[in-house]
């Protein structure tokens, strides 16, 4: 049941990933869909496994390890807008060659 | 018995002089390193007198009861397979053939390099450049040859065989600037190279069936078991022939392309464009008898296939007339010696392949006899024909020229050079008392025990070496007034390029007296000759016949050479122009091995090999440009292709497991 | 699943985290796209809490809804004009996303539909007391999450200095 709009989040993660220019909306699609995972993860220990605890420690772990990824990235994005003067995935396939 | 432990250092000297010379060599004045080598060579000669002297007439192992030994003083394991059932070994192997041999090859060896001193250089005594890689080279043959005569194995003997092809090459290409001199030394080494292949066919046959490569197993020791095992093969045939005699025809062959025997000669007079006395070295005394040397060598298993003696009989009976008939016609002095020396080489081989080993005296003489001439004759051509051939060099470099056009009349200029080219002549035709003399004459002997045709066929031919050698004489020393070309006339040679000269005249006149039969015979037993003096007489008649004819055709100048030229027009053009070999070899390379086979092949490598690799390269390279446009850098891009990869993925498994 | 308000709140939230998904990868202005994902997040912490995973939610609100959506609205600021509408997408990338997303969501929709169908009555069983102390105590004790816990602080560490190091104005 809860894994339904988990699906859908995750959906719309990938959508927004694929479609959106703007960095900052593809970090936050990003987080839609690392949220999405974080609930199955909920789900599944608390309605397969509802004695044990690993699947709520994963998604623990994966809430702080998602904060980091968002600070770096965050710092990564300002960093190429102060280079760009833009934030669009576009912009830095310059450093592809 | 201790100088003959040291043989190896009659080795050893040469190959130090080659990697002194050739490496250091150029940081030395060019005379210094040209002195080097003739001191290398000087004490490399006294080892090589001092041990076949021991040999040959000390006391010790080397002869038991009047039957010399084979000794092997030096025997390294080389390389060693399967458990050391394949054994490669080099060592030092003395018999009497060897020891011979060692005599020969340093004799001429230090003549020539002492001589180089002064062809080598300029008229005023500097040396020319390339002096220090000329006596490198010249050390590097000197060991090959050395190494070859002494091999204990067959295998031995074929890496030395390949080495003096080498070193033939970068001597007769020595003159590297100069086309003709790249394109013998490539036709030299091509010819030999092709003849040598057929050598190793030959080795491989030969010791599968006997299972061994040494020499000392074949004929020493174990000589029984090798002979079961070959006679054993015997019986195996192929295609007609017995397998032993195809593998002793295929090590002819080697021989026959060393050794210039028809119709492999054709490298030989071509191989005169290096210098001179490379020419006398190589293409004269050592190199060009290593195919006799082989024959000699594997005696023992030719006398008992009587096919393949046959065959090296034909072939060198034919190639002495061969030859002998295109030197009577040759204008360039060192090519009509060249033919000269593959004539004299037939000599030997037919004399070799005219003699037998049954014991049984023939003819008042023993058996063997013909292995013992052709020993004999190995030994003293090498002499006279060095000494032809320095005489040449000598001439060469006086008037800058090989041909005899712009001779004539020397002897006046050089007194010294023309007499010990008359002494060569003399010797090379067999008139009394030089060296040719007697070895000539054993060989006539043992060619009418195995046949009236073949002894009467062989003494014309000796009546022909007689004349044609007269005719060079006459054309270089006499026919008219000489012309002086040039600022300054010819004049004998400084004593650099003369006392090589006189001595191997000196040594041509005594070496016939020299007891060949007691010291090198096929089994180490002393053979006993005496002249067989109708054959010598016959044999000194038609020599001065040839003699005679040469001196009235040639002796003055004189109409008529040129009035028999006109009348056989035909003949003395085929003559002249070596009975068109040449050129048959080049319409079979160029038109039909080139034309007929390569050419398809190469075809064949070009567009179906190529094209293949090419159509697989073109391929990728297209696939890798469509592919690119995928490679877009844009991350949006490669997770969509991912997850709809990943999605279909699980799509596909996910039906399949509902299949199931 | 046992209380009918249990049912209606469960309705809310997935209602709420459908439809703020769908308007935070769709709107044009990253603002309020920021402002929808806070709303999604709040919802997943309540669907946290319905599941009694009490410290789960609580840690969504703080880390998720009180630092990184604070962290995105800063950037946006930071790297926005007011006002200013993101560029329209065109058809094919628009395309692509939907292919990918539409056959994502159908081939799990279909795995979910068919697990579903296989276990149609998946029973809630109760979790009994699991309280915030003893999950402290099991973090740091040797039940195989203290390496862990201690590699997340390390990277965290290397985090915030890599994300000084790289925003730092040279």
């Amino acid at each position: 049941m809860y894994l339904i709009p988990s699906l859908i989040m995750f959906g719309c993660g990938v959508y927004g990933f694929i479609t959106r220019k703007n960095m900052i909306a593809m970090l936050i699609s990003l987080e839609l869909m690392l949220n999405a995972v974080d609930i199955n993860f909920a789900v599944f220990n608390r309605y397969l496994f509802p004695n044990g605890h690993e699947g709520m420690f994963f998604s623990l772990f994966a809430i702080a390890i998602a904060a980091a990824e968002t600070a770096v990235a965050i710092a990564i994005i300002i960093n190429v807008y102060r280079v760009a003067k833009k934030v669009d995935i576009n912009q830095i396939t310059k450093m592809k060659f | 018995m201790e100088i003959l432990n040291s043989t190896i250092y009659v080795l050893a000297i040469p190959l130090f002089m080659f990697l002194f010379l050739g490496l250091v060599g150029t940081k030395m004045p060019r005379k210094i390193t040209g002195v080097i080598g003739v001191l290398g060579m000087a004490v490399t000669t006294v080892l090589a007198y001092a041990i076949a002297f021991t040999y040959f007439f000390g006391e010790g192992p080397q002869k038991i009861d009047g039957v010399y030994q084979q000794l092997v003083p030096t025997d390294w394991t080389w390389l060693s397979f399967y458990a050391d059932k394949l054994v490669v070994r080099l060592g030092v192997l003395l018999d009497p053939i060897s020891a011979m041999m060692l005599v020969v090859i340093c004799t001429v060896s230090f003549m020539v390099h002492l001589y180089s001193l002064g062809y080598m250089s300029d008229h005023d005594g500097n040396p020319e450049k390339g002096f220090q890689r000329y006596y490198a080279d010249l050390a590097l043959f000197t060991f090959s040859m050395l190494g070859l005569v002494v091999s204990t194995n067959i295998f031995q003997m074929f890496i030395f065989f390949e080495m003096v092809g080498v070193s033939s090459y970068l001597l007769i290409g020595f003159y590297y600037g100069l086309q003709p001199a790249n394109h013998a030394s490539k036709k030299a080494f091509i010819v030999t190279r092709l003849a040598d292949l057929f050598f190793l066919i030959g080795i491989l046959i030969l010791s599968y069936y006997t299972k061994t490569f040494d020499f000392i197993n074949i004929m020493g020791k174990n000589g029984g078991e090798v002979m079961n095992a070959f006679t054993s093969a015997q019986g195996l045939t192929f295609m007609g022939c017995s397998v032993t005699g195809w593998a002793l025809t295929f090590i002819f062959i080697g021989g026959a392309g060393k050794s210039a025997m028809y119709p492999l000669h054709i490298w030989l007079p071509d191989a005169m464009e290096g210098p001179t006395p490379v020419s006398a070295l190589i293409h004269a005394a050592t190199m060009v008898v290593a195919g006799v040397f082989l024959v000699a060598r594997m005696f023992p298993l030719y006398v008992l296939e009587q096919g393949a003696m046959d065959i090296i009989c034909v072939v060198g009976a034919f190639t002495a007339f061969y030859a002998a008939a295109i030197a009577c016609t040759q204008s360039d002095i060192k090519r009509a010696l060249a033919f000269s020396t593959i004539s004299q080489i037939a000599f030997m081989m037919t004399s070799l392949a005219v003699s037998s080993a049954d014991g049984a005296l023939i003819g008042g003489h023993e058996a063997g006899l013909g292995y013992m001439a052709s020993m004999f004759h190995l030994f003293t051509h090498a002499m006279f024909k060095a000494l032809l051939f320095l005489c040449a060099g000598a001439i060469i470099h006086a008037v800058h020229s090989n041909e005899n056009s712009k001779m004539h009349g020397l002897h006046k200029f050089m007194p010294i050079t023309s007499i010990a080219f008359l002494i060569g002549c003399l010797a090379i035709a067999g008139i009394p008392p030089f060296a040719g003399f007697f070895s000539k004459d054993e060989i006539l002997v043992a060619c009418y025990e195995k046949g009236l045709g073949w002894g009467l066929w062989m003494s014309m031919v000796a009546g022909m070496t007689a004349f044609y050698m007269f005719r060079i004489y006459y054309l270089i020393f006499f026919w008219k007034k000489h012309e002086v070309h040039g600022e300054h006339a010819p004049k004998d040679q400084p004593w650099t390029m003369t006392v090589p000269l006189i001595v191997l005249a000196l040594i041509s006149c005594v070496a016939g007296f020299v007891p060949f039969g007691d010291l090198v015979t096929w089994n180490g037993q002393a053979l006993e000759t005496h002249m067989n003096w109708p054959v010598a007489g016959a044999s000194v008649a038609i020599a001065l016949v040839g003699i005679g004819l040469a001196t009235v055709m040639y002796r003055k100048e004189n109409p008529l050479p040129d009035k028999l030229a006109t009348m056989f027009k035909g003949l003395w053009t085929a003559s002249y122009k070596r009975f068109y070999m040449d050129e048959l070899y080049q319409f079979i390379t160029h038109k039909i091995i080139f034309q007929g086979i390569s050419k398809p092949i190469a075809w064949f490598d070009r567009t179906i090999i190529d094209g293949f690799f090419n159509l697989l390269g073109n391929v990728t390279n297209s696939a890798s440009w469509g592919i690119r446009k995928m490679q877009s850098g844009s991350v949006q891009g490669y997770v969509s292709y991912y997850i709809i990869g990943a999605m279909l993925l699980a799509a596909i498994t996910g039906v399949v497991v509902l299949c199931i | 699943m046992d209380s009918i308000g249990n049912v209606i709140m469960y309705f809310v939230f997935a209602l709420a985290i459908i439809v703020f998904s769908v308007l935070a990868v769709t709107t044009k202005k990253i603002l309020r796209s920021a402002t929808y994902l806070l709303f999604v997040l709040l919802a997943t912490a309540g669907i946290y809490f319905q599941m009694d995973y009490e410290f789960l939610g609580a840690t969504q609100i703080a880390v998720y809804a009180g630092g990184i959506v604070v962290l995105f609205v800063f950037a946006i600021m930071l790297t926005h004009k007011p006002g200013e509408d993101s560029e329209a997408l065109n058809s094919h990338r628009r395309a692509l996303g939907l292919t990918a997303c539409g056959l994502g969501v159908l081939v799990c929709g279909a795995a979910l539909f068919s697990f579903m169908k296989i276990r149609d009555a998946v029973e809630l069983a109760t979790s009994g007391d699991y309280t915030v102390n003893q999950l402290g105590a099991d973090l740091l004790s040797n039940k195989g999450y203290l390496l862990p816990f201690e590699a997340l602080s390390v990277l965290l560490l290397a985090c915030i200095i890599g994300a000084i190091v790289i925003a730092r104005k040279r």
